[in-house]
């Protein structure tokens, strides 16, 4: 074998693309991986990893201002935005550096270029716009992810407008802002730069925020932002950003009526659009599904024989837990490895950093009954939960829906402290299939947050103990 | 404490088998990876290596044992540093210790921690644990299916809640649990069930699977619970049908005759009429009584495309040899063509399988439930005989009649027969 020709080769080192290069290294294929900008991708580098450093900043200074309510002094709380910034950039340096010694140490070969298909079981590799080399492989796998959508007259400008690139460096905290969308982006964008001091207005298109989660969460942590001072508008569309020198005007209209807002930056965060240009999916004869995403089956497989895509770049949710659990899928079943099965999207957590943080896994209460569920709901407040008083977080909800005939669990709805790291509980439950009954006979410690989550199941069934 | 070597499954579904040799003597010095045995199946014989080293201490079961149960103690391998003092009240200290001490390359398989090659059917004959989810179990016992007819898709061969709702919506998986409530006095273990997801079925050729008919489906169930629930014995009995040839061809000769009467037609009829002689095999076993019919009502096996049917003829003993010919001509037509009415072949208390014309010389049949017997008849052929003395040739059909004993016993089989014998050998008295 040659050295441009590869068993697999996976174009694209975001969590999808680096993860399934690993695991095909580990299964013994010759791999290759070629990344155009930076091992780790959006998550590690632009999205998920360092807004998490910045939003640890803003939890920390959160409670350093508070607290003299835990009997603590500390005087002249200050920030430096330079140095949050920094410490973040650290962070996903950290990490990328992290992803390029697995990647060494599972043998990786790793191409430093913008891969493109040729068709054929051909992947041109470019450098600086020049095809450096020509890789061979039955088995090339596109996660090339995506990118922040943009409407017309509404593009960010990188000066005032910003995306998530220009948030997440920032040099202070604007006097105002504006953000558009409020899902995971802009949501976390607007609880950190509300933390250090801007005045933040959230706009968003439908008539609640984090669209996709269950109402009554989105309602519960809007109300719990707004006590902080933040600013909502929903059903709201921005029309148009009139951009002066050192602010934007913005349009907004609300079922007709329309006024203008003037703020210092805007963040737009209204989605993403997937990296399918200039990929060449055309001379592989890759086919998009109706969305514009790459359309593909249950192991990931496109419609060219022997080109896959795995990510963000093979549709929704764009989660990086999902790509890398595609990349996984994918790979053992090139590999031919028994009992590989497709991934169920039910399944598929969701977590958004805001403070309350929201997570969430399966069907909201609306879907389900959407669906012609009957259903049966327990809820559970922190206020009821020793741990989360005497960590000073009284406020959050635990919501669980259950199918009434079979009792299985639907879906359940969090918003609270540390409910991200809670949701997985209830993942492994929907995982395995259990039912109401098996999360009442398991035994959570006390005492932990998650006890609410055995007071939700046992509310459901009208047997919580604590509320 | 010396380490206990217990017979090991070759299969997952062995049983027992056969310690055909002993490959050690005691006090030989045994490796690990040593072949220290050879066990022989229904299938095959295996070698069994030895998992632990040591000193043969004691061979339980000796070579040539057959039917040696699973997990039976069968020898004693003294560790290093024991004596043969160990082995005092070893052998009888247990002989349901947890794991076989010896593992043949055959179980390697089931054991080493290679994912099932393909979703497994639950095997439920061995009694291996079904694995499900909590949601699957539960839906399965809300919609009254049986998980052990369900293939689980799940991690492993688990049955999830896809296989169930997709069991439910295909109507498979039935379980078999309300037609028991139905007759709560049957409670009979399941069947078995037969999968052709069993791994046995990779290992032989390409086959081209024929989904079972209902026929076929009925044929199955209705016979494996004869065979398993049935105590039958057979009675055989040679008879000599030259004076039904001599009568049969004289009756079909006859002028204007419009029916043409077969040599089964005549033992049908003396079949019918030696059960009216003999009420006591025209019967049926119920758990409370022994129905006594009060009319035969034969049925006659008929080998039709994809199976067979019985058709009957009722109150076969009272009708005459032609209405007899040309009843069973006409049923036996109908039925390969498929056109029977259920009452045509329902019902039924005696049944007689002719398979002479393939030229078989004598079988065993299986009875028809809940019939108390059938008869099953071979090929007419000239033998030798002797009698008076003397070697002579004879037409000769060998019947063999097979009975549930829980209804009729040796003595009462037998009276039948000789009844049987005498209406064949005296024909005319058929006429009477």
């Amino acid at each position: 074998m040659s050295d441009t020709n590869f068993d697999v080769i996976v174009v694209g080192a975001g969590p999808g693309g680096y993860v399934g290069a690993i695991r095909a290294a580990q299964l013994g294929l010759k791999t290759a991986l070629v990344e155009a900008k930076h091992l780790g991708g959006i998550c590690l580098n632009w999205g998920c990893i360092p807004t998490k450093a910045l939003l640890r900043s803003a939890e920390i200074y959160e409670h350093m201002k508070h607290a003299a309510s835990f009997g603590l002094g500390a005087k002249d709380v200050s920030f430096d935005m330079k140095k949050i910034v920094e410490r973040s950039r650290g962070v996903s340096k950290q990490l990328s550096g992290g992803v390029g010694h697995l990647l060494k140490k599972n043998k990786v070969t790793v191409f430093d270029g913008y891969g493109k298909l040729l068709g054929g079981g051909k992947l041109a590799v470019e450098k600086d716009g020049k095809v450096f080399t020509t890789l061979t492989s039955k088995n090339i796998i596109m996660a090339t992810g995506a990118r922040a959508k943009s409407f017309p007259g509404m593009e960010p400008d990188g000066k005032n407008v910003w995306t998530y690139m220009e948030a997440l460096v920032a040099e202070e905290a604007p006097k105002s802002m504006l953000v558009i969308g409020s899902g995971a982006i802009g949501i976390e964008f607007a609880n950190f730069f509300h933390t250090f001091g801007s005045d933040v207005t959230v706009v968003e298109a439908v008539d609640q925020i984090m669209p996709f989660e269950d109402t009554e969460i989105s309602q519960f942590a809007q109300k719990t932002m707004e006590k902080r001072g933040m600013k909502f508008k929903l059903g709201t569309k921005v029309t148009k950003l009139d951009k002066a020198a050192k602010s934007v005007t913005a349009t907004l209209d609300k079922g007709g009526k329309t006024e203008t807002i003037t703020v210092d930056k805007v963040i737009t965060a209204v989605g993403v659009v997937p990296n399918v240009e200039n990929i060449g999916l055309d001379a592989a004869g890759v086919k998009l599904d109706d969305r514009g995403f790459i359309a593909i089956d249950g192991y990931c497989k496109t419609s060219a024989e022997g080109v896959y895509a795995i990510g963000d770049v093979a549709g929704a949710p764009c989660l990086a837990h999902k790509a890398s659990h595609e990349a996984i899928i994918c790979i053992e079943k090139i590999a031919g490895l028994p009992d590989v099965h497709p991934l169920d999207k039910s399944l598929i957590p969701g977590c958004t950093y805001c403070q309350p943080q929201v997570a969430s896994v399966g069907l909201t209460e609306k879907l389900a009954k959407d669906k012609g569920y009957k259903i049966k709901v327990g809820r559970f407040p922190f206020m009821g939960n020793g741990k989360a008083i005497a960590l000073g977080e009284p406020e959050g909800l635990i919501k669980t829906i259950f199918d009434e005939k079979t009792g299985e669990l639907l879906g359940a709805h969090m918003v609270g402290a540390e409910v991200t790291e809670l949701i997985q509980g209830y993942g492994i439950a929907k995982t395995l299939e259990t039912t109401e009954a098996d999360l009442m006979h398991t035994v959570f410690p006390h005492p932990t947050l998650s006890e609410m989550m055995h007071e939700s199941v046992l509310d459901a069934y009208g047997k919580a103990i604590h509320f | 404490m010396p380490i206990q070597i217990l017979m090991p499954a070759l299969s997952p579904t062995m049983e027992e088998g056969n310690l055909s040799k002993w490959c050690v003597k005691e006090g030989d010095t045994v490796e690990s990876g040593d072949v220290i045995a050879e066990i022989e199946t229904d299938k095959a014989t295996m070698e069994v290596e030895a998992v632990e080293e040591g000193t043969m201490g004691k061979i339980i079961v000796a070579e040539g044992t057959e039917g040696v149960k699973v997990n039976e103690l069968i020898a004693l391998l003294l560790e290093e540093g024991e004596d043969a003092s160990a082995l005092e009240g070893a052998a009888t200290s247990s002989t349901a210790a947890p794991a076989p001490a010896a593992a043949p390359e055959a179980t390697a398989p089931a054991t080493a921690d290679k994912p099932a090659p393909a979703p497994a059917a639950p095997a439920s004959d061995s009694g291996d644990r079904i694995f499900s989810s909590p949601l699957a179990r539960r839906i399965a016992a809300q919609e009254g299916l049986d998980l052990k007819a369900i293939s689980g898709t799940g991690p492993r061969g688990r049955i999830v809640k896809h296989d169930v709702e997709a069991a439910k919506s295909a109507g498979t998986g039935k379980a078999a649990a309300p037609a028991a409530a139905e007759k709560p006095a049957a409670a009979k273990s399941e069947s078995p069930s037969i999968s052709v997801d069993d791994p046995i079925f990779k290992l032989l050729p390409d086959y081209e699977a024929v989904p079972n008919t209902n026929m076929r489906k009925t044929i199955a169930k209705r016979l494996t619970e004869s065979a398993r629930d049935i105590p039958h014995f057979n009675l055989q009995v040679d008879v000599e049908i030259d004076k039904l040839m001599a009568l049969r061809k004289e009756l079909n000769g006859r002028d204007g005759a419009d029916y043409k009467i077969s040599v089964n037609d005549f033992l049908v009829k003396a079949t019918s009429l030696a059960l009216t002689r003999v009420p006591d095999c025209n019967v049926a076993f119920t758990d409370g009584a022994i129905l006594k019919f009060k009319r035969v009502d034969m049925a006659i096996a008929v080998a039709v495309d994809g199976g067979l049917i019985t058709p009957i003829i009722k109150d076969a003993a009272s009708k005459g040899l032609a209405t007899l010919a040309n009843e069973a001509k006409d049923l036996a037509g109908r039925a390969r063509d498929g056109k029977l009415a259920p009452e045509e072949y329902q019902g039924g208390t005696f049944t007689i399988s002719n398979l002479g014309m393939f030229g078989i010389k004598s079988f065993n049949s299986i009875i028809n439930p809940p019939q108390g017997g059938i008869l099953s008849i071979g090929a007419g052929e000239q033998r030798p005989v002797v009698k008076d003395g003397a070697l002579a040739v004879a037409t000769v059909v060998t019947l063999t009649l097979a009975v549930d004993h829980r209804c009729i016993d040796g003595a009462t089989g037998a009276a039948f027969i000789k009844e049987l014998k005498g209406l064949i050998e005296d024909p005319i008295a058929l006429m009477l």
